[in-house]
């Protein structure tokens, strides 16, 4: 029994002296923690924050993007959209090679795009592609069957990954090629190990063709299930970076600890919004005076400020009010429990109602509490709300995909561009039975259909803009949805990183830049 | 003990395995959910073409019945599907976990029969001293508190006030590529809170019937005997007493093997543990039929074999028993 009590603590005092000695000299180690567990690491055929930090490591794509919403070269040194909008042409570097050494064509760029579009769950974002041709190695046109100015935010990395057809065009399906677990691609850094739902190590790719970098050896991203433990792993400085932390518990404890830094910048493109869904079809909610009494009687600073804390921030409209795109304009419903309970009298509700809320189960804090919050609130306005639980994800899915609630919180991105991740939730024509993060709330407006069909080809970025507005002010009066707030994400990592993320894709995108100081 | 014993207790364990595997297999279609909408929710949203062709693809639109039949002929061809979460084989997502479990299982295992018995064996020398009053209290104690409230306890003292145990992983990221004795200290460094939590409410039990066992045992006739004939007393408690009094912990180690690895379960997702259980509990929440019922197999088959061990070395240990069926 001596020498094992004497052997666990000669283990504890090696491994913890092993364990918290800093052992990063030039290039190094960076440990992202996070949260997510990715199914794969193929971004082309899987969206997502766990699927996409990874994927955008080890894929390039033809264009990125800087914090200004500008587009940058990357695989393609340039490109050009013709007067008419139907084409776009992507001139590549010369000199790119997949990690196996394989030189980039036009003919991977065609390949990857086509597939991205047959595959992936955002078929908006090249629906318009019709043919992609090559008439060199390293030129690729894209002929589109309308303009399609959201095209080029999709040529991110984070939606667009360039894949080697040489590897997934041989004839298996490709969401679910083995290779989506073991991808070659040609970003700045390459797969060396995923073992699934634990840990995913990257190495260097030594012949990146941006000259110099990446900066860092190696980025190992170790997946911790619990924000807690994540939380104290940071504090320990076993992990270097936490991105995509929305609990106002981690943010406001690592905002004390003197090593560490936190940004709320990162998350512009993701456009992450929680929010209230009404299900239009219900017979209680189809009337809008009653969706608009909902909203007035709706306390958003309180739940932002006294629920989340101060960490997060205020949301009014369907777009992220970070984005170029939003309206700040738009009625706001701050809170008048007069007008909302003349509404719901004007509604034929005097008497007051019942009605059930669901939430998202494992998101406390923005959902469950905000639910919570609710049924107090609109108790002021008559509404007897009953807040119903979901032991889990599938069964919380089953009940909105199947339109069977009545309120439910929810919370969705907008994925950059209105196109691919806004005009999902108003289409008429996207209203579909058992699929999640459709148009759930079964809202159908032919106007706001005209407006947004418009926005997706119109060309002209202030015309654009016009109709973006238009369709805010509808949905706005219309209330499918009452829009809550930002969900807090937010970066914390060690002060002495210096390049953080903080581009509108934030973790989504290339850390080519990202070293150490010291 | 007849090699025709243990043939028959194989094939025993063999149809509960099958058994097991059909129940598995139907109690988890009644879970409410559908896996093609979770796998369509992890993409991010899906048309209603793509969740067709997930069902398609994964089997999910043909009748429970027939997916039964497909599933048991599967595995009795030694192929556990593939996972649907992850896309790739089930027994791959097992090969990368098992030995984290078995590895805290069996430490467990043993800290908690060594220590227990020590504790239970001190507390039957004297009956009514402290050491038994405090075992009695330990072990009611420990036996009651749920074991994930004893691991973010550890993790709240050791992890966080007093820094100086890992709080999840088995091992330091930073030191996987380093070999030898730097990766097993570091593995072991990693295991001292887990392994603890997992003991804690069998080593309480074991201290309990030890000291019950020993009692018993101290109280009989040869012990008596051995006593007069002036043999020193730890010869008398560890050679003549323990020995006899080991037989029920011997019986009871084989039982709670079930027990272990389902408590393994909880402690693996509070320390976030490699392992099978945070597997199946992860599995859970995302409908993964495959990796669920795979991981259900491999804690069944672990616990019949056990069982089927602890048989064998029970016959081995008690002459009296040897020769019977």
């Amino acid at each position: 029994m001596k020498h094992v009590t004497r052997l666990l603590g000669a283990a504890a005092i090696t491994a913890g002296s092993l364990g918290s000695a800093p052992a990063f000299a030039e290039g190094g180690t960076l440990v992202i923690g996070s949260t997510q567990v990715p199914r794969h690491l193929n971004g082309a055929v899987q969206s997502g924050i766990a699927t996409a930090v990874p994927s955008t490591q080890i894929f390039a794509s033809p264009l990125r993007y800087d914090e200004n919403w500008e587009p940058q070269p990357y695989l393609a040194e340039s490109w050009d959209v013709s007067d008419d909008g139907l084409s776009v042409t992507l001139n590549l570097v010369q000199d790119a090679t997949f990690h196996d050494g394989e030189p980039i064509t036009s003919e991977d760029v065609a390949f990857s795009i086509m597939t991205t579009k047959e595959n992936h769950p955002f078929q908006s974002m090249f629906a318009p592609v019709d043919t992609i041709e090559t008439p060199d190695e390293h030129t690729a046109i894209i002929r589109l069957s309308q303009p399609h100015p959201a095209l080029l935010l999709a040529l991110s990395p984070a939606l667009a990954p360039v894949l080697p057809k040489h590897i997934f065009d041989d004839g298996q399906d490709v969401k679910s090629h083995p290779a989506n677990s073991e991808p070659v691609g040609s970003g700045p850094f390459m797969l060396e190990e995923f073992t699934a739902g634990e840990a995913i190590i990257l190495k260097k790719n030594p012949d990146f063709f941006i000259d110099g970098r990446p900066k860092l050896d190696e980025i190992i991203i170790n997946m911790v299930k619990d924000p807690s433990s994540l939380l104290i792993s940071m504090e320990n400085g076993d992990v270097d970076m936490y991105p995509f932390m929305a609990g106002s518990q981690e943010i406001l404890r690592l905002e004390k600890a003197d090593h560490i830094e936190i940004t709320d910048e990162g998350y512009a493109a993701v456009g992450p919004i929680n929010w209230l869904a009404f299900n239009t079809k219900s017979e209680k909610l189809s009337d809008v005076r009653v969706r608009q009494a909902i909203a007035y009687a709706t306390d958003r600073e309180f739940i932002t400020n006294a629920l989340h804390r101060g960490v997060s921030t205020q949301q009014r409209g369907p777009i992220i009010e970070s984005s170029p795109f939003f309206d700040d304009t738009i009625e706001a419903y701050d809170v008048d429990l007069d007008k909302a309970n003349a509404l719901m009298a004007e509604a034929g509700f005097g008497d007051g109602m019942e009605l059930t809320i669901d939430f998202i189960p494992g998101t406390k804090e923005q959902q469950q509490s905000v639910a919570e919050y609710l049924k107090s609130q609109l108790k002021k306005i008559g509404i007897d709300l009953t807040v119903r639980s979901a032991p889990d994800f599938p069964t919380w899915a089953g009940r909105v995909s199947g339109h069977e609630f009545e309120l439910t919180m929810d919370a969705v991105f907008n994925w950059g561009d209105p196109v691919i991740g806004v005009h999902r939730t108003y289409l008429c024509s996207n209203i579909r039975e058992g699929v999640i993060w459709s148009n759930t709330q079964s809202y159908c407006n032919e106007e706001v259909d005209e407006i947004l069909n418009a926005a997706a080809i119109e060309q002209d970025p202030d015309k654009r803009k016009e109709l973006y507005s238009r369709f805010q002010h509808i949905i706005a009066q219309d209330v499918p949805i009452y829009f809550i707030n930002a969900t807090p994400y937010h970066t914390a990592y060690d002060n002495r990183l210096m390049n953080p993320p903080k581009g509108i894709w934030g973790t989504m995108h290339p850390l080519d830049r990202l070293e150490w100081s010291e | 003990m007849s090699s025709s014993y243990i043939l028959r207790r194989v094939g025993y364990g063999l149809i509960l395995m099958l058994g097991v595997v059909v129940l598995n297999f139907l109690l988890i279609r009644l879970a409410p959910g559908d896996p093609a909408v979770v796998i369509a929710g992890e993409m991010g949203g899906a048309s209603d073409e793509m969740l067709a062709s997930i069902r398609e693809e994964y089997g999910l639109n043909k009748p429970v019945i027939t997916q039964l039949g497909i599933y048991v002929g599967n595995v009795l061809q030694g192929d556990l599907g593939k996972s649907f979460f992850f896309d790739q084989p089930v027994s791959s997502l097992i090969g990368q976990r098992i030995g984290a479990t078995i590895l805290l299982v069996i430490t467990a295992q043993i800290l908690s029969i060594l220590l227990g018995v020590f504790l239970g064996v001190i507390a039957a020398r004297k009956p009514n001293g402290v050491m038994s009053g405090f075992v009695s209290v330990f072990a009611t104690i420990g036996y009651a508190v749920p074991v994930f409230w004893t691991g973010i306890m550890l993790i709240i003292l050791f992890a966080s006030v007093l820094p100086i145990f890992p709080v999840e992983g088995m091992q330091s990221v930073r030191l996987r590529s380093a070999g030898g004795l730097t990766w097993a200290l570091d593995v072991a460094h990693h295991l001292v809170l887990p392994a603890f939590t997992l003991a804690i409410i069998y080593l309480a039990q074991y201290a309990r019937l030890s000291r019950a066992s020993m009692l018993e045992v101290l109280g009989s006739d040869y012990i008596r005997t051995a006593r007069a004939k002036g043999a020193a007393e730890k010869t008398v408690l560890f050679k003549h007493a323990l020995r006899n009094a080991a037989l029920p912990i011997l019986t009871v180690a084989g039982l709670q093997f079930g027990n272990l690895i389902s408590g393994a379960l909880l402690v693996e997702t509070v320390f976030n543990w490699p392992g099978m259980g945070r597997l199946a509990f992860d599995s859970i929440l995302r409908r993964d039929y495959p990796t669920i019922m795979g991981v259900l197999f491999f804690a069944s088959a672990m616990v019949v074999v056990a069982n089927i061990l602890t048989d064998i070395s029970y016959r081995w240990a008690d002459p009296r028993l040897r020769g019977k069926s």
